[in-house]
């Protein structure tokens, strides 16, 4: 047998390291959306305040944030003074109450503020489902003809803001001035 | 009052279970009850990674319930519904994964690992010089005479203290 063979259970065994070893620092919980790229499904859903008809026409325009929340998540209060700041700083946020009660929707944002320029009410989930959100906080980035561009999920924080999704706003806004 | 507060969390929390577990649905027939039993156990549930949608009590998977049932009574396929969800939730729900470009290894690997563990044992059997073949079991006279000797010394070397 050549000497060179002995060689082969090492490599092998260095080559499971290798992927076990990435296996121990990536997050199951964290899924690849299916929807990247793909265009934001059609909705005609009541808006949370006022009540009137809000379809996938209203989101375009210019990029935006996607913000699934609710009042029963807790991490959603977490992250909403963030959403305030960054709405306060011009991003255009929208919100989409994901399987709440309207009424404690509309106590949540008169209490700590609103940072959506509009709130989709889902009271049934049904545009949840079809924008495969299945927890809360997800936010989605949309860009101006309504494509999903981006998907993220749990609670942005500042550091989430910077890293991640910052220049991603900025590169679409780029693109939609163009 | 935070008492009072605790005991009503904990009473919401009984809800949630308790609507899990009336989640029935009535069939048209009984080969619709069993695609729907197939379907809740063949997708996963996205939140809870180690569920099936059928066993799991998350929000989220009665939800996928729901929206199986009703694609049943619209009178879709199993593939239909299927890609219904894969469309949505990515091919993560599903525990039967597809065969495709990407997935192929998954499904024929451990295959070809075995495949390939029976070659590299059969050709180190056959390579391997046999010391059982016959020409080299055989002594030659000079041999035979030295084991005859050996073996004619050995109990007067055994029987000494």
């Amino acid at each position: 047998m050549k000497r060179w063979m002995l060689l082969v259970p090492l490599a092998l065994f260095a080559l499971v390291a290798v992927f076990l070893y990435r296996g121990l620092s990536l997050n199951p919980a964290e899924l690849p959306s299916a929807m990247i790229d793909k265009p934001f499904p059609a909705f005609a859903l009541a808006a949370s305040d006022d009540g009137r008809t809000l379809t996938r026409a209203d989101l375009l325009g210019k990029p935006a944030l996607v913000n699934v929340w609710a009042t029963w998540c807790v991490a959603c209060r977490v992250e909403h003074p963030l959403l305030n700041e960054l709405a306060g700083q011009g991003v255009r946020i929208i919100g989409i109450n994901y399987k709440d009660d309207t009424a404690a929707a509309r106590k949540w944002l008169r209490e700590y503020h609103n940072p959506y320029v509009f709130d989709i009410s889902d009271v049934d989930g049904s545009l949840g489902l079809n924008l495969g959100v299945y927890g809360a906080p997800e936010t989605f980035l949309i860009d101006a003809q309504g494509v999903i561009r981006h998907k993220y999920v749990g609670v942005i924080d500042a550091t989430v803001w910077r890293e991640q999704l910052a220049s991603r706003y900025q590169a679409l806004l780029q693109e939609a001035g163009q | 009052m935070t008492r009072g507060w605790l005991a009503a969390l904990l009473l919401l929390g009984l809800t949630s279970i308790a609507h899990a577990a009336i989640d029935t649905y009535q069939f048209v027939d009984e080969a619709e009850r069993s695609r729907y039993r197939q379907l809740t156990q063949e997708l996963r549930c996205p939140k809870c990674q180690n569920q099936d949608i059928a066993d799991s009590n998350a929000p989220i998977a009665a939800d996928l319930r729901r929206e199986i049932f009703r694609l049943l009574g619209e009178g879709k396929d199993n593939r239909q519904i299927v890609d219904f969800m894969v469309d949505r939730y990515g091919e993560f729900v599903r525990y039967k994964p597809a065969l495709s470009a990407r997935t192929w290894l998954l499904w024929f690997g451990p295959g070809l690992l075995l495949v390939g563990g029976a070659l590299v044992l059969v050709i180190i059997v056959r390579r391997r010089p046999s010391a059982a073949t016959p020409g080299q079991a055989t002594l030659s006279p000079d041999e035979q005479a030295r084991l005859t000797a050996l073996l004619d010394e050995q109990p007067a070397d055994t029987s000494r203290p």
